[in-house]
């Protein structure tokens, strides 16, 4: 039952990056798509009325989380403290500038935060890419199950005592930046037209190159800092379809980008975005937290809630799951459609 | 420099409470909004309904506030209180995760439906979600009364042999009885919170003459809503509350009464200082043996005093305890009078007319704020110096690998940022209500629109 639980978990944090993927990397790319106010309007607009919601999996991730791994959130919590806690002002920031910007008609005060929006979300994702390669990396836990990391030491990813930040951390920062700006501007290049349209586009297909490029050296960087991780893949070989949907993907987002096919290049981003986290989390598997001493990792089995706790939750998550979904669809489906300036919204 | 507990627990307490400003607004605004709907939808008078889309506005504002103040409590439990969330994280995880799968994700579509929908789906959709939106705030403060519920009086559990704790009987948590009056008294503190905004924002426009129509609308709802609030809050469920934590929780009682030895024939201090050094409160008011009747109905039965207990299980804040509780409830007392006189003067049809009656209504606003506020002071200091009570003290709880230096730098970093959101947050409430409602009704029909 506790992979069961390590698979709900992981689905709610690929549903989280998918969607609020898109409207980070709308953010990140919004000021350089769209040159004027109305053109900034538009894409807000494209994702004014999910943006929430998208954000919303993150904290529903996190309390799943918390609920079928106690063990788990106390430790990764408590030592990632400060990028954590700075991840949460960036959030605010970033949500209180989609929210405010709008509410006074005035240049300064929507180009401000314009601005903040932008670094609200780039951060944010160069962030969650960080904290995905220190994951993958390992952290120093010690016998108790606790760590406290600083921000960064020598910046080796094999130091006894590594740091948030060192060079293998920042690389999958960067791999996840590149990957939500294309997955964003696809995004926007399906809610749009004109000149966002194409600018999106260009974009898009400017950061796909950087994201094959950085693919290939990620997942080198990941079997010599992580060796272990290819041991999952050895004992069940049905795990190499990941890695090929990711392939898929990348190979999509080209294609049906020259292709001028905007619905079928989002949909590859998507499917790129869900083969590599999958692949990642597949080679975590079984641990949920490696540790710099592999004996003090934590597991599913040791970082799991009780045999109780969990069946009791697999009933009311799933009723929660179905809503959600049904919310989800229901929402995406009545605000379909191309965006533009002119309309009164919705 | 202060230890790590005390930065974490000044944090915690510094968070939620700025977070709940915002939230004992949205969820009383989210039931007037509904009201003003459904009036609509019965009358057609489109008054109603450009004061339901008004205060969907600053409900709107409010709610943003909230979702995003609300974010770093439920992450503070894994880092800040680890060691706590390790050991009952079996239990208080399951509403907290409960809250994300069914509230949040309820709350975050309607209300973006709410905002957005209203002119491409018509009346029906948008009534239905403010519908949608009021049940989905509500929903949310059950989860979270639901986990404050188990901190307070811990039900359901078994003890495994390394210490912690795991769930044991999931229905026990999730209908504790200690939630009940706690989440009936919540509510209606909020209810009362939204009746007074709304009541204050219309005598503030009657008084300035203008929106004077709207005004009226919303001194109606507000007074009405406020009156029965008010009463709410001491009868049923001001009395059912004080009598669980005189049963679970005598110590709590006693250090909110300010009673330092056991007496019979207690009275309720009305005005005193609480001296803990002495033990004794300094200057007192006292209703003579009004305590023992409250609580047990009997002039003159026992109520057991601070002294009756070991003082290592005494509330480690005494004095802001006792003087919370009693602003909590002198405030409350004040409230009930405003809105029954206020009220009075409705049904005599004079209410629009007395102008210090308005007066007194729009500078109550802030009140219900302190009110709330002291209320949740009075709970959550009430159980220290547990986290669980009786089962988990405090120290415990806290990290232990986190210093007391990136504590602190991430305390000023919230004060720093909390400061900003708030005078934000001014600043577009003065322009929404100098605005006024018409404004609303203007810019659904101009192209700049909605961008909330």
């Amino acid at each position: 039952m506790e992979t069961v639980w390590f698979v709900c978990v992981a689905l709610m944090i690929v549903m989280y990056v998918l969607l609020d993927g898109f409207d980070l990397g709308a953010g990140a790319i919004h000021l350089f798509a769209a040159r004027n106010d109305r053109e900034r309007r538009t894409i807000i607009r494209a994702i004014g009325p999910v943006w929430d919601g998208n954000e919303v999996w993150l904290i529903a991730a996190g309390g799943t989380l918390f609920f079928a791994f106690p063990a788990l959130y106390a430790s990764g919590f408590s030592g990632f403290y400060l990028p954590l806690i700075m991840v949460l002002w960036f959030l605010m920031i970033r949500g209180l500038s989609i929210e405010l910007r709008g509410h006074i008609k005035d240049p300064m005060w929507t180009s401000f935060w314009d601005v903040m929006f932008f670094i609200g979300s780039a951060l944010l994702a160069i962030f969650f890419g960080a904290a995905l390669g220190n994951v993958v990396r390992g952290v120093p836990l010690d016998r108790s199950g606790n760590f406290f990391q600083p921000l960064w030491t020598d910046f080796s990813p094999f130091s006894q005592t590594p740091g948030i930040l060192d060079w293998y951390t920042i690389l999958i920062g960067l791999l996840a930046f590149t990957t939500l700006v294309v997955h964003g501007s696809n995004f926007i290049a399906v809610k749009t037209e004109d000149e966002i349209n194409a600018r999106s586009r260009r974009i898009s297909r400017l950061f796909t190159l950087a994201v094959a490029a950085l693919t290939a050296l990620a997942t080198l960087a990941t079997f010599w800092v992580s060796p272990w991780m290819l041991q999952g893949f050895s004992e069940r070989p049905y795990g190499y379809v990941l890695p090929l949907v990711a392939i898929a993907g990348l190979i999509g987002m080209i294609f049906f980008n020259f292709r001028g096919d905007e619905r079928k290049t989002f949909l590859s981003s998507s499917a790129y975005i869900i083969g590599m986290l999958s692949s990642t989390v597949f080679g975590v598997y079984p641990r949920v937290l490696p540790a710099v001493n592999p004996e003090n990792s934590l597991t599913i089995q040791n970082a799991a809630a009780s045999d109780y706790s969990q069946a009791v939750g697999l009933v009311w998550w799933s009723i929660g799951m179905v809503f959600a979904a049904i919310y989800f669809v229901v929402i995406y489906r009545l605000f379909r459609g191309k965006v533009r300036a002119e309309d009164e919204g919705y | 420099m202060e230890d790590a507990l005390t930065v974490s627990r000044l944090q915690f307490a510094f968070t939620i409470t700025y977070h709940y400003l915002f939230p004992m607004l949205t969820m009383g605004l989210a039931l007037l909004i509904f009201v003003l709907k459904s009036l609509y939808m019965r009358n057609r008078n489109e008054l109603y309904n450009t004061a339901a889309r008004f205060w969907g506005k600053i409900f709107a504002v409010t709610f943003v506030m909230g979702v995003v103040t609300g974010i770093p409590l439920e992450f503070q439990f894994g880092t800040n209180w680890a060691a706590f969330s390790r050991y009952a994280g079996d239990i208080i995880a399951q509403t907290l995760a409960m809250e994300g799968a069914f509230a949040f994700f309820l709350e975050s579509a309607f209300v973006g439906l709410f905002l957005w929908g209203e002119r491409r789906f018509g009346q029906g959709v948008h009534w239905f979600s403010s519908l949608m939106v009021f049940l989905g705030t509500w929903a949310s403060g059950y989860f979270i009364i639901t986990t404050n519920a188990w901190m307070q009086h811990p039900v359901g559990y078994s003890t495994l042999e390394n210490g912690n704790i795991v769930l044991d009987d999931y229905w026990a948590v999730l209908f504790n009885p200690w939630m009940f009056p706690q989440y009936a008294h919540n509510m209606g503190g909020a209810v009362v919170c939204g009746a007074f905004v709304m009541a204050g924002l219309g005598a503030f426009y009657v008084l300035g003459r203008r929106h004077e129509e709207y005004g009226r609308i919303f001194l109606k709802v507000g007074v009405i809503a406020g009156v029965l609030a008010s009463i709410w809050m001491l009868f049923p469920t001001g009395h059912f509350s004080s009598e669980q934590v005189a049963e679970h929780q005598p110590v709590s009682l006693a250090a909110m009464e300010g009673l330092f030895e056991s007496e019979r024939q207690a009275g309720v201090v009305l005005i005193g200082q609480p001296d803990i050094e002495n033990r004794a409160i300094e200057n007192p008011i006292v209703i003579p043996r009004a305590l023992s009747f409250l609580i047990y109905q009997n002039w003159s039965a026992e109520v057991k005093g601070l002294e009756a207990f070991p003082q290592k299980n005494w509330p480690d804040n005494i004095p802001l305890l006792y003087y919370s509780y009693h602003i909590m409830v002198g405030l409350g007392t004040f409230f009930i009078g405003i809105m029954l006189l206020a009220a009075f003067l409705l049904w005599r049809g004079r209410l629009y007319e007395s102008r210090w009656m308005l007066w007194i209504l729009m500078l109550a606003i802030p009140f219900p704020f302190i009110a709330n506020t002291a209320g949740w002071f009075t709970a959550e200091l009430g159980r220290q110096p547990w986290l669980a009570f009786g089962l988990f003290r405090t120290p415990e709880g806290v990290s232990p690998l986190v210093s007391s230096g990136s504590v602190l730098f991430t305390l000023i970093g919230f004060a720093g940022m909390y400061l900003v959101m708030g005078l934000l947050y001014i600043t577009l409430m003065v322009r929404e209500v100098s605005h006024g409602p018409e404004a609303e009704a203007e810019t659904l029909e101009s192209p700049e629109g909605v961008t909330a």
